[in-house]
């Protein structure tokens, strides 16, 4: 009995032990989660700082970190080396875990983490290239001594806080998904870089459209997607003329055919809204006389943020704005004599080849008519709980095969190779750190050069009173419609020979209109002398931004405020008076007609408190559905056109086929679909009236800022009441639009206005987690403290030393 | 009764001193070695480990969270699917310390009977 009883409680403690110390699906491992000694409980502990002293090892000289009352850090160092290993120091003790598992993201690795959920996103992530991308990028920076030491103690930086932790200390997300941090190293800086790239510019459509244009023939295809919208405001003002670039080569159109294949299972795209606006008004335009300058990213909307705060000052320079977790320097920001911002350039540089095995080894494939050897990378993915995964990638001079008939196909001897800027290997940190210390447009100008993807519409002004803009990436020279489709692999006239040299990049300084602005709108109209097609630019933000500036004579800060939060629906005023002109009113019933009343006394605004902006949405969702209702319905992917073709379209060609619902007997018009669609809208609005009180558009699109994990309820804010939408200024839909709002007059020293939709802590035990959103979502802004030295220190929460270890 | 109070508070202080240095289920081995020592009868070979582990973790985690205004432990008492109650996390917490430590008590109990036993 003693020994049944023995048995019996060794049996519990093992089955109890094994049971609080595994993790089960989404479960922690409780005992260890919740043991107050090293679980969550731990992390009420504050990780926001303290007044005093920190040893920092690897330091020259002590460094100066005074928080503001925002949390954010304003670091003072003697020098370069000390500043950016107290950057990484900082970073990581406010934003460890985001800034690993970005890179675990950018790398393919979530599988170690999380599991064979992930393992479809970490394939993709490994075909894509994105480690081979950010090789290429460490091999660039590599070449540079002086950044590497700067990179090389932004890394020892992080490792130093990473040493410093227990697994007590481990951030909440780390105990939540029972893992540890591991080492910070420069390639997880350029992992940082190609996360972002893949963000910016890892969109294309090349498959869909040859789909497209295989099903529905050329001229189909030119009618939805042409080169050029007729209402284009680009970039670079129509003014411009471009004799200063002299005699420009650009290659000929080759001989020979495309190969026409149909391309399905294509991986995720990034969000179609990733995009930005910026602008910033010279001399003449400034009510002060000092140029004025504003920019606002619009990405997903998460916590942690993807932005960090910091000023960045040593006695040569004294730099302020916006940092990535995992990137040395300020990305986004101003010095005393500049301030710059960015916003998306998309320009096509992506390109897909198709591909010719000799046999089903793959080991050669046909180029120039004759047999080359492939590489082969074998990509390891972890899978935390189960088996290794490993994948052959083959690699050709165009970069890797995404798919083959390993992935996606199934034809042995074909697949289809990528060619993206992203793996040229840039140096897009080399840029941000000369930005820092930039004092005139030639620092600017020459900073940019090293800038390689993604291309970005990089916006400047400086006290000295210049503004400018340029479209800066490395883009391939291309013949006219070279990389629009599918191209051939083998004929060496498809593969990208040569680029546009660096100088003639569009751009402009000095506008004689006094102002400089973009909304990843086309960055030039048809005169530029190289070739640029529309791969997706936007048609709306651009023109609302460039009338208000065209509008009158002066613009203060004030008015930059107002243009950052315009709601103003330019494509519902485009849309929308036509659909109700032309709507079959006698077809509605009495809840129709009331909507429809409300509908047409809308003034256009998306404001929150506004039914018809909700109407509105609904009714263009659901039009828009039905014109391309035979897009949708086949298996292949196909490309979605433009909104602004759609509209063009609904209002100049409604008899179009395209308007015709496949699944009725009926012919349908335009008109006909504004009937019908309008029904669906109104159905869809009683039927959300059924679950919630009222259909404000504030209510309706119920904007939230998730946690990186999905959403995780309680560390993310939903809900939020801000207006606008995608297509808006006001660019906030409900999980995208302005992860920073920026607004920097250049007077002496500049005034500056900053929010992001987060917090500088990344812990959620933080009151700094989240303590930014109600702010951003009600319009405004944080000032800025540009302290000027470190011995004034009002407006200080605290301040730290850190100090090198003895 | 002595018995029971000794090996409470034995418990509490192996628990504190094991905590220092070793990961969660340093409270089991507190347990255990406290009930290999300290004898306990019938239920109580359960219920006091268990007891003095739920008092210690309690005590512990609402030490730690009542400093942060239980900001924390809101968040965390949402996402465990707890009603958003820091209290009830924070029972939650004890009672998952005290199951752990009785099991490993009622065990240390057993391995002591077992080895006075082949002492006789």
């Amino acid at each position: 009995m003693k020994q049944f009883k023995f048995f019996l409680s060794l049996v519990f403690t093992v089955a109890i032990f094994y049971g609080l110390n595994t993790k089960f699906g989404s479960i922690p491992p409780v005992g260890k989660f919740l043991n107050p000694y090293t679980g969550v409980w731990q992390n009420e502990k504050s990780t926001d700082g303290f007044q005093g002293i920190e040893n920092l090892q690897g330091l020259s000289q002590p460094v100066k970190v005074h928080y503001d009352q925002a949390l954010i850090p304003h670091v003072f160092a003697q020098n370069d080396e000390d500043l950016y290993r107290a950057q990484g120091y900082i970073t990581a003790q406010h934003r460890l875990w985001q800034l690993e598992f970005q890179t675990h993201a950018s790398a393919g690795r979530l599988s170690e983490v999380v599991g064979s959920a992930a393992l479809d996103f970490d394939r993709g992530q490994r075909r894509k290239g994105m480690v081979f991308g950010a090789e290429n990028a460490l091999k660039e920076m590599q070449k540079l001594p002086e950044l590497v030491k700067n990179l090389e103690a932004y890394r020892d930086g992080v490792n130093s806080y990473i040493e410093t932790l227990s697994p007590a200390d481990y951030p909440l997300e780390y105990k939540l998904l029972d893992y540890k941090p591991e080492p910070w190293t420069l390639k997880k800086t350029a992992l940082l870089l190609m996360y972002m790239t893949d963000m910016l510019a890892g969109g294309d459509s090349d498959l869909e459209y040859t789909n497209f244009l295989k099903k529905h023939g050329q001229e189909r295809f030119d009618l939805l997607f042409p080169d050029f919208f007729d209402i284009d405001d680009p970039v670079i003002p129509s003014e411009r003329d471009w004799a200063d670039f002299g005699e420009v080569e650009v290659p000929d159109v080759p001989e020979g055919e495309l190969p026409k294949d149909y391309v399905s299972g294509l991986l995720p795209k990034p969000h179609p809204d990733n995009g930005s606006n910026n602008w910033a008004v010279g001399p003449g335009k400034s009510y002060s006389g000092n140029p004025i300058l504003a920019n606002d990213p619009h990405l997903g909307l998460n916590l942690p943020s993807i932005w960090y705060a910091m000023q960045l000052a040593t006695p040569e320079k004294n730099t302020f704005g916006v940092t990535l977790p995992g990137a040395a320097g300020i990305v986004i920001g101003f010095n005393n004599d500049i301030s710059w911002g960015v916003t998306n350039a998309t320009r096509d540089v992506k390109d897909w080849y198709k591909i010719t095995f000799e046999d089903e080894s793959r080991n050669r494939y046909r180029h120039r008519d004759a047999w080359t050897n492939t590489d082969k990378k074998i990509e390891e993915i972890i899978v935390r709980g189960g088996e290794t995964y490993y994948d052959t990638v083959v690699y050709t001079h165009h970069g890797p095969v995404t798919y083959d008939a390993s992935f996606s196909g199934n034809d042995e001897l074909i697949g289809y190779a990528m060619k993206w800027a992203g793996h040229l290997g840039g140096n897009n940190q080399q840029t941000l750190l000369e930005l820092n210390k930039a004092k005139n447009y030639d620092e600017y100008k020459s900073a940019l050069k090293h800038f390689v993807a993604p291309a970005q519409n990089f916006i400047f002004s400086s006290r000295e009173g210049d503004i400018a803009l340029w479209v800066q990436g490395k883009f391939p020279n291309k013949w006219e419609g070279q990389g629009k489709f599918l191209l051939d692999g083998n004929n060496p006239d498809h593969d990208w020979n040569g680029f546009i040299p660096q100088e003639h990049n569009a751009h402009v300084k000095n506008p004689d209109r006094g102002f400089v602005s973009s909304a990843n709108q086309h960055p030039t109209d048809a005169s530029y002398p190289y070739y640029v097609f529309n791969d997706g630019y936007e048609a709306y933000r651009n023109r609302v931004i460039n009338d208000f500036f065209r509008s009158k004579e002066k613009f203060d800060v004030q008015d930059f405020k107002d243009l950052h939060n315009n709601n103003y629906n330019l494509k519902a005023a485009e849309l929308l008076p036509h659909m109700i002109a032309n709507i079959d009113i006698t077809q509605l019933n009495p809840e129709e007609e009331m909507l429809l009343g409300e509908v047409s006394g809308w003034d256009f605004y998306n404001d929150i408190d506004k039914n018809g902006a909700t109407i509105w949405e609904r009714w263009w969702i659901r039009i828009r559905n039905m014109v391309w209702d035979e897009l949708a319905e086949e298996d292949l992917d196909m490309p979605y056109p433009f909104a602004y073709q759609t509209i063009y379209l609904l209002k100049n060609a409604p008899g179009d086929k395209f308007m015709d619902i496949m699944e009725t007997e009926k012919v349908e018009t335009a008109s006909d679909l504004f009937l019908l669609s309008f029904k669906e809208a109104a159905k869809d609005i009683k039927n959300w009236k059924e679950n919630n009180q009222g259909y404000n558009w504030g209510d309706y699109k119920s904007t939230f800022v998730g946690h990186l994990l999905q959403a995780l309820p309680a560390i993310s804010r939903f809900d939020l009441p801000i207006g606008g939408n995608s297509g808006i200024v006001n660019a906030t839909s409900r999980n995208h639009g302005p992860s920073w709002r920026m607004i920097v007059e250049m007077s002496d020293p500049p005034r500056a206005l900053g929010i992001y939709p987060g917090g500088q802590s990344g812990n959620p035990g933080s009151k700094y987690y989240d303590n930014f959103v109600d702010t951003w979502a009600s319009g405004e802004y944080l000032e800025l403290l540009f302290m000027q030295d470190d011995s004034n220190t009002s407006g200080i929460m605290f301040s730290q030393t850190l100090t090198p270890k003895q | 009764m002595k018995s029971t109070v000794s090996n409470f508070i034995l418990t509490i202080v192996l628990a504190f001193v094991l905590s220092l240095f070793l990961p969660w289920w340093s409270i089991m081995l507190a347990a255990f070695i406290s009930s290999a020592i300290v004898r306990l009868r019938k239920a109580s070979t359960f219920f006091v480990p268990f007891l003095a582990i739920a008092v210690f973790w309690i005590i512990y985690a609402w030490l730690l969270s009542s400093a942060n205004d239980f900001i924390l432990a809101k968040k965390v008492a949402v996402l465990l699917s707890l009603g958003g109650n820091a209290l009830v996390l924070i029972l939650v917490t004890g009672v998952v310390g005290g199951l752990a430590a009785g099991v490993a008590g009622v065990f240390g109990n057993q391995c002591r009977a077992i080895f006075s036993q082949s002492d006789q």
